[in-house]
């Protein structure tokens, strides 16, 4: 799974630990050049640095799910 | 019409009762001779009519009574007692005036069978449960690592729901919670619950889903025996973990389950990963990754340096090699040299600006030039030939 430059933003924090240890194996492997090597490695410290950031910066959401008349889903900021 | 008059009226010349009169008086009589008291015996021919009242009878080797348990008071009940079942019950002995019929109105009722009714219940759903499968091993599944989006399905105003983002929040605030609230007790709890898990289907992108409720009694947690709600939760497209906060009652819910945890708190950490532990976890990786690159850097240093010495090995001996070829073609230029000739007596002739003078022709009489002998030049003139 090598994931495009443009889907990156997409990742999960699961997809994106688990790219970072995709890398980490790869980088610890046999076959590589040093040109590959230095582009995982740059990959690697950059998902490390994202991986990070969300721990950093995350504050628990709490929201509560109805379903309108309808029976349409509605979410709304959940305050108890 | 007032009951005196009523009474008057079945007053008959020869002094006899009318029925009514025998029923009331007698149903009087029961109702004051015989207060509400347990009575132990064998349910038969058990009938649950369209109104929700219950009609059976109550008997022993000897005897038997009729009895009646209406809605209001059965519906508390997890099941009907089957025809057979051995029971207790709280009754009011009466004469049913319109039947004229000796009977006990049943407020409350008891299995004598081990764990009573409720454990019947409990016993009947399970099976049906297993015959279809939902509580074979096999189908619980693994909890995600690192959840996004967890639905919580319980009270809104209950302290389950509270320790529930007070873990999560402590412990991974990457995390967003969407609660779906629900009553989780009392009449109609089941179906609130089967709903709310129906939404729960609905939700995109859900990780893992949370059900519970803190302790209670028997009656209040029954709601998660239900069958109904136990198929809900084995119907849900995500890893369940099931928190119905009793430790020693274990409920259909928590067998469907994909796991169990005993109170909502440890469903909130069995849901998470603590944030402290996947930033070690990060630091690891990224020890990992700068070794990684410095081992294969190294690597590819040693390879390059076994290529350099290859190449200059091989250089060298090219250059070896060109210096004998050197030193070969050096000998052969001397061996071509004019000079070499020379020594053997040979002369060149050579006009005033250096031109090899070959032919007859080229000596007009009269012409200077010079010749190269061996060790030197000479002048020398044409003659008249």
């Amino acid at each position: 799974m090598a994931p495009s430059a443009r889907g990156r933003e997409a990742l999960s924090f699961t997809q994106q630990l688990e790219r970072l240890e995709e890398i980490v194996r790869r980088l610890e492997g046999q076959d590589l050049d040093l040109d590959q090597a230095l582009k995982l490695f740059e990959e690697g410290v950059e998902r490390l640095r994202e991986a990070r950031d969300r721990l950093a910066a995350a504050e628990v959401q709490v929201k509560q799910v109805l379903a309108d008349h309808a029976g349409n889903l509605k979410v709304e900021d959940f305050d108890g | 019409m007032g009951q005196g008059l009523d009474l008057f009226a079945a007053v008959s010349p020869d002094g006899a009762w009318t029925v009514t009169q025998v029923t009331r008086r007698a149903r009087a009589v029961v109702e004051a001779g015989l207060l509400p008291l347990w009575v132990r015996g064998e349910v038969s021919g058990f009938k649950a009519w369209q109104s929700g009242h219950w009609y059976f009878a109550l008997r022993d080797r000897s005897a038997q009574i009729r009895c009646v348990m209406f809605q209001k008071d059965n519906r508390r009940l997890p099941l009907p007692p089957p025809d057979g079942t051995q029971v207790f019950v709280f009754a009011r002995p009466t004469v049913w005036e319109e039947k004229g019929e000796f009977r006990l109105t049943v407020v409350d009722l008891l299995s004598t069978e081990a764990g009573g009714l409720w454990q019947l219940a409990f016993e009947k759903a399970k099976a049906a449960l297993t015959k279809d499968g939902l509580l074979d091993p096999a189908r619980k599944r693994p909890l995600p690592r690192y959840p996004r989006r967890i639905a919580v399905v319980t009270s809104p105003d209950g302290a389950a729901l509270r320790d529930i983002i007070a873990v999560t929040a402590r412990r991974w605030p990457v995390a967003e919670l969407l609660v779906i609230p629900t009553r989780v007790q009392g009449e109609g709890a089941e179906a609130e619950i089967c709903a709310a898990l129906a939404l729960v289907c609905r939700i995109g992108n859900l990780d893992v889903a949370i059900i519970g409720r803190g302790g209670g009694s028997r009656e209040d947690l029954w709601t998660f025996n239900h069958e109904r709600v136990a198929r809900a939760v084995a119907a849900l497209p995500v890893p369940v973990i099931s928190a119905v906060g009793h430790e020693t009652d274990i409920t259909l819910c928590d067998l469907v389950a994909d796991v169990r945890a005993p109170t909502p708190s440890a469903a909130a950490e069995a849901a998470t990963p603590d944030r402290g532990d996947v930033l070690v976890e990060l630091d690891h990786l990224g020890a990992r990754l700068a070794r990684g690159l410095a081992a294969r850097s190294g690597r590819v240093a040693e390879r390059l340096d076994r290529t350099f010495d290859r190449l200059a090995s091989t250089l060298e001996r090219r250059l070896e090699r060109h210096q004998h070829e050197l030193a070969g073609f050096a000998g052969r230029l001397d061996a071509l040299s004019p000079l070499k000739i020379l020594e053997r007596g040979y002369a060149l002739a050579r006009d005033g600006e250096g031109r090899v003078l070959k032919r007859i022709s080229q000596f007009p009489a009269g012409l200077s030039f010079r010749l190269r002998v061996t060790d030197g030049e000479v002048a020398a003139r044409a003659g008249e030939s």
